[in-house]
């Protein structure tokens, strides 16, 4: 998986944070997350997804990358 | 930047000569709203006192709207009714970067959430603690109250909120009346209303003046107490006197808890409201209580996260009675809308009222339907430009998810314990939408007994 942030849509309130700190991270002083990893691997896929779940705001975006091959 | 095919955008029917829309704003703005929508289509203009207000629907428009930052459609000058409210110095609307800065330091950051949870659900336990067995109440007048203490407990502190009682609440709830839409063009006419608006934030005031007198002859108290006013006194002038003075105090107060007190408030009645009035509604949400709370009675942050019956039922009332119904800009700079121009200086707004009703994307519009935010459906998520009861993009309501968690630990509470009635026809509750600051007709009484009596 791939992640996309729309960064209009961020408002930093650390859910995802919360659900992913591997992968989030709100950042004092900055206006949008920070993502530490944006092609996070398998292990922390469900964490990812819960963060994209409970967004307040749906900020955050799940791109599935082409399994290749085809 | 702006395309000379770009076309104007038309005006509505109606108006007088002076005055131009602001008297059918002042008492029909549904009316208004809707025949905007039903004559212009998805950009139509009325004529706000001599001002051109350009009202956008439909997911494309509203994209734009919500997308726009400060530069292009300015938040903070839209809203001139609010300054009487919160007192001159106070902003109505910090900047989206000042806002997420400040929320990154406070009260609404997720972090805080698990707390609030458990602060919110003993509030309503010491509310429900005197009903007895079974009465009658105003949802109004004691939602109204209800989230004077939690709003103040969870934002300001728990030490402020057992200073105040049920007279913070009624002031409050003037000062909210005193938001007729008259004030675009005078926000301090002679009317009845707005005298109101000032007696009773000068009496709130007072209320504050002599909680400050108290703590400051009692000094701060233990350190694990100390809440946010005992900060705010903390701040001393060189000559030791205190900074912030007991109007700048309540101007403050006013305004961390106001977005969050009467849309609360007006949304936790009607769902009450539409659950009694709609078939099974309740049974839905109750069963689901029952389920989630067999084994424990604890409110708590992860039970409210996964609920959802009461979540689909909430958004449903959101839906149809959006606290706010018209959401404001300026425009700064001239633009072009999908075509259509709109002059620098014209003030724009965006509809939650009109979005959250169109038949494409909610289909049967009129009827309460939670069902639809179920698995499968997911009209909200499907639909993020127009389902917008808390508005969207950068300003969105920075409060949504609390007040979300609020609603449900509310319910939580009552629900399991408590079997509820209309105590009025069913079609006798209607809003009130004569200020914008819409809320209920009063009375909106209904009945309630222990379950198991």
């Amino acid at each position: 998986m791939r992640i996309q942030i729309d960064a209009d849509l961020c408002q930093m309130h650390g859910v995802c944070e919360s659900e992913a700190p591997e992968v989030f991270v709100v950042e004092k002083g900055e206006t949008v997350v920070t993502v530490l990893n944006f092609t996070p691997d398998e292990d922390q896929a469900e964490a990812v997804l819960a963060a994209v779940e409970y967004c307040p705001t749906r900020a955050i975006i799940i791109v599935e990358e082409p399994a290749g091959g085809m | 930047m702006t395309d000379p095919q770009a076309v104007a955008i038309p005006m509505v029917s109606g108006g007088l000569v002076d005055g131009g829309h602001l008297e059918e704003l002042r008492t029909d703005p549904i009316g208004l709203l809707e025949r905007i929508r039903s004559e212009c289509g998805d950009a139509g203009r009325f004529d706000l006192s001599g001002r051109d207000v350009t009202v956008l629907s439909g997911a494309g428009p509203n994209e734009f709207f919500f997308r726009a930052p400060e530069e292009v459609l300015d938040q903070a000058e839209a809203y001139p009714f609010m300054t009487p409210v919160f007192g001159e110095g106070v902003v109505f609307d910090a900047s989206p970067e000042r806002r997420r800065e400040m929320l990154h330091n406070q009260a609404l950051r997720d972090k805080f959430m698990r707390g609030h949870a458990a602060t919110i659900a003993r509030e309503v336990v010491e509310m429900v603690a005197d009903w007895g067995d079974e009465g009658e109440i105003d949802l109004l007048d004691w939602f109204a109250e209800l989230t004077i203490y939690t709003s103040s407990s969870c934002l300001i502190g728990r030490k402020f909120r057992l200073e105040l009682d049920r007279r913070f609440a009624d002031l409050y709830h003037d000062l909210e009346q005193g938001t007729d839409a008259l004030a675009f063009v005078d926000p301090y006419a002679p009317i009845p209303s707005f005298a109101k608006r000032d007696e009773s934030r000068l009496a709130l005031v007072a209320l504050v003046q002599e909680i400050m007198d108290r703590r400051e002859a009692a000094g701060p108290g233990p350190e694990e107490d100390r809440d946010l006013l005992d900060v705010l006194m903390s701040i001393r002038a060189e000559d030791g006197e205190l900074r912030f003075s007991a109007d700048e105090v309540t101007g403050i107060f006013i305004s961390m808890m106001f977005a969050g007190h009467h849309t609360t408030s007006t949304t936790a009645s009607w769902m009450v409201i539409e659950l009694l009035r709609h078939e099974g509604a309740m049974d839905l949400v109750v069963a689901e209580l029952d389920a989630l709370f067999e084994d424990s009675d604890d409110v708590s942050y992860q039970v409210l996260r996964a609920m959802p019956q009461m979540e689909a039922a909430l958004k449903e009332t959101l839906r149809m009675h959006p606290p706010l119904i018209l959401l404001l800009r300026v425009a700064k700079v001239d633009l072009d809308v999908e075509g259509r121009h709109i002059a620098a200086g014209e003030m724009v707004g965006a509809s939650p009222w009109i979005s959250n009703r169109i038949p494409e994307d909610f289909p049967e519009p009129d009827s309460f339907d939670p069902s639809r935010y179920l698995a499968g459906r997911e009209e909200d998520k499907l639909n993020p430009w127009t389902w917008i009861p808390f508005g969207a993009g950068r300003h969105r309501c920075v409060g949504a998810s609390f007040a979300l968690m609020q609603l449900k630990a509310i319910f939580s509470v009552v629900l399991p314990s408590f079997e509820l009635s209309l105590a009025q026809p069913p079609e006798s509750y209607q809003a009130d939408m004569s200020k914008m600051v819409i809320q209920l007709e009063q009375p909106v009484l209904i009945r309630y007994r222990r379950r198991g009596t």
